[in-house]
């Protein structure tokens, strides 16, 4: 890898400007194992701030990871990762990515701080600055009181910060977090999504954030890119895909029959009913206070009313059946 | 500012070079292995015949004392079988440190699953091997040929200079011997951690490998009525390059040169059998 060299005995690296060059770039990217196909043929272009990977298990979320890190090899296509080929300059790429694994990685006879602390130096910090670091990170994800310890006698909780404190501790310009919250009680799961968020929001750090669960994509990430079969189901922005279905009412009535959902049907609005509740789309033009003379005039009242948000569990199951 | 007071920060100082990255698993490993006070005391006997060596040189240089204690002058000399003796303990030592401290260097990391965390940093399988493998590799220099030249050295200034360079080979026969019984003892060792992921039980199987080896040739060679079964016999073939080495006057079943290639075909395949495993995550096909 001959442009290695440009970043040792420098300055740290620094990602071209990201306005213009995507985080992650995909081309045609397929990655097979054997006679198994796990990634077909992905293309798109991320450029979110941190981006959602979902997807139910077996989807191709960890080896798309395990690829963009240069752990697995693609079949065909290309990946680039802040403008970096995969393929050639992934030594690069590299440097600049902090790397949260799923599964227990750690080296049990090592106390958290030397740990940390050799990770830091393999990334390329000097061995003072790595210790300073270390603890520094080790204070951040509130594993102060314990970084004396070893990681063996961890709880599995704290081994998740370890972890996260090993990803972080150089500085890195991207955070891969894959399934961060696996195992965590939900007051600690708390914690590290206040955490992923805070990093996100303040430390300059872009986040690919893969997981199964949709509620920590939703708590953290503003883009998501869903993964059915080793194929690209869905990519959004969580925002945009909010705003525009916002047209979307929930209406608990009392008094309701036919004939109020008739009249609500000739405004032009797509309606079902189940019980004493009615999902309704508004039709453009229509305004809730049109809903509200219509049940005033049958004499129909609105117990609720709700603007339903395209939950992110909607657009999941949407491209989970598309 | 004392740490607990500072907020975590992106880092934008100068990095190290890439090829000091592999010292810094170098220093970690051995750092970690010297905990062990066993492995310390194990580390420290293995200089006890070295320092008898020393001893014997001064000693066969010393005309008046060994008159004094009646020994015939011959008695000690200093020549190749002197060295070869001193390789042949000192093997078995490397041996015994290997496979108490050989182990742990690969296994607790694949035990745990950590090798990811290596490898998404700028820092290659090579230079995991490398950083790893040089803990072992200068820790039996420094019980092999490291003394062994010392050894040397001493014998040359008490000789003179004519039995230096009459015997200058030795000082390259030290190194070459040494060096290719490293290769192989730290290669064998860390392939049996990587494939075995269990320090004790891959420290058992080194042990196994170079006992049952010996058997299991010897079955071969009685069943089959052959001498082809020394080929597995790792310690054997160690012996008979040895022997060529130091120019000592031996007998052995298998041409030296053969038994170095056996001996390159098992670094290599040590090798090739640790690439396989040394990779962050595994593909199963």
């Amino acid at each position: 890898m001959t442009q290695r060299g440009a970043a040792d005995g420098e300055s740290t690296q620094t990602p071209p400007a990201a306005p213009f060059v995507p985080l992650v770039e995909m081309q045609s990217l397929s990655v097979q194992f054997g006679n198994r196909e796990i990634l077909r043929g992905l293309t798109a272009s991320l450029r979110g701030r941190s981006i959602g990977l979902l997807g139910p298990n077996g989807a191709g979320k960890s080896t798309l990871i395990n690829t963009l890190l240069g752990f697995y090899k693609s079949s065909s296509g290309s990946a680039r990762v802040f403008g970096y080929d995969v393929g050639t300059e992934i030594i690069k790429i590299r440097g600049l990515v902090g790397y949260m694994p799923e599964n227990d990685a750690f080296i049990s006879k090592m106390s958290a701080v030397s740990f940390v602390q050799m990770m830091g130096e393999l990334s390329g910090l000097p061995p003072d600055m790595a210790l300073e670091r270390a603890h520094e990170a080790l204070f951040y994800v509130g594993l102060a009181e314990a970084r004396y310890r070893q990681l063996g006698t961890y709880s599995l909780g704290m081994k998740q910060l370890a972890k996260l404190a090993q990803a972080i501790v150089h500085g890195p310009k991207l955070l891969i977090l894959d399934e961060p919250t696996n195992g965590l009680d939900p007051s600690a799961r708390q914690r590290m999504i206040r955490m992923i968020n805070d990093i996100r929001d303040g430390q300059e750090m872009r986040i690919v954030l893969c997981s199964h669960l949709l509620r920590d994509v939703e708590d953290t990430c503003d883009e998501v890119l869903i993964l059915k079969q080793g194929r690209i189901a869905h990519y959004s922005n969580l925002d945009e895909e909010r705003r525009s279905n916002k047209r979307f009412l929930e209406l608990e009535t009392y008094g309701a029959n036919g004939d109020f959902t008739e009249a609500i049907e000739k405004l032009g609005c797509e309606c079902a009913v189940t019980a004493n509740r009615m999902k309704m789309i508004l039709a453009d033009g229509i305004e809730t206070r049109d809903i509200f003379r219509v049940a005033a005039e049958r004499q129909v009242r609105i117990r609720r009313m709700n603007f339903r948000r395209d939950t992110l569990e909607d657009i999941f199951l949407k491209a989970m059946e598309s | 500012m004392a740490v607990y007071r500072r907020n975590y920060k992106p880092y934008s100082g100068k990095l190290t070079p890439a090829w000091s990255r592999s010292l810094v698993l170098f220093r970690y490993s051995r750092r970690n292995l010297f905990r062990s006070k066993f492995l310390t005391a194990l580390f420290v006997v293995c200089f006890f015949y070295p320092l008898l060596c020393l001893l014997m040189i001064y000693l066969a240089h010393s005309a008046s004392f060994l008159q004094e204690m009646g020994v015939p002058r011959g008695v000690l000399s200093i020549d190749n079988k002197f060295f070869f003796n001193f390789m042949s303990v000192q093997g078995v030592f490397a041996f015994l440190l290997t496979a108490f401290a050989g182990p742990g260097l690969i296994s607790p990391d694949l035990a745990n699953g950590a090798l990811p965390l290596y490898f998404c940093r700028p820092f290659s399988r090579t230079e995991y091997i490398l950083g790893k493998s040089s803990v072992l590799a200068i820790l039996l220099s420094q019980i092999t040929w490291v003394p062994g030249l010392i050894l040397f050295g001493m014998q040359a200034s008490l000789a003179g200079a004519s039995w230096t360079w009459t015997h200058l080979w030795i000082a390259g026969s030290l190194v070459v011997s040494a060096a290719i019984w490293i290769a192989i003892l730290s290669l064998l060792a860390m392939a049996l951690s990587a494939w075995v992921k269990w320090r004790i039980v891959a420290g058992a199987l080194l042990l196994a490998v170079m006992f049952f080896g010996a058997g299991f040739a010897q079955a071969i060679n009685g069943v089959l009525r052959t001498e082809v079964g020394h080929f597995f016999n790792v310690a054997y073939l160690m012996t008979t390059v040895w022997n060529a080495l130091f120019r000592v006057d031996s007998q052995h079943a298998i041409p030296v040169a053969q038994a170095w290639v056996a001996l390159l075909v098992y670094c290599a395949i040590c090798l090739g059998l640790l690439m396989r495993k040394v990779r962050a995550y595994e593909v199963i096909r």
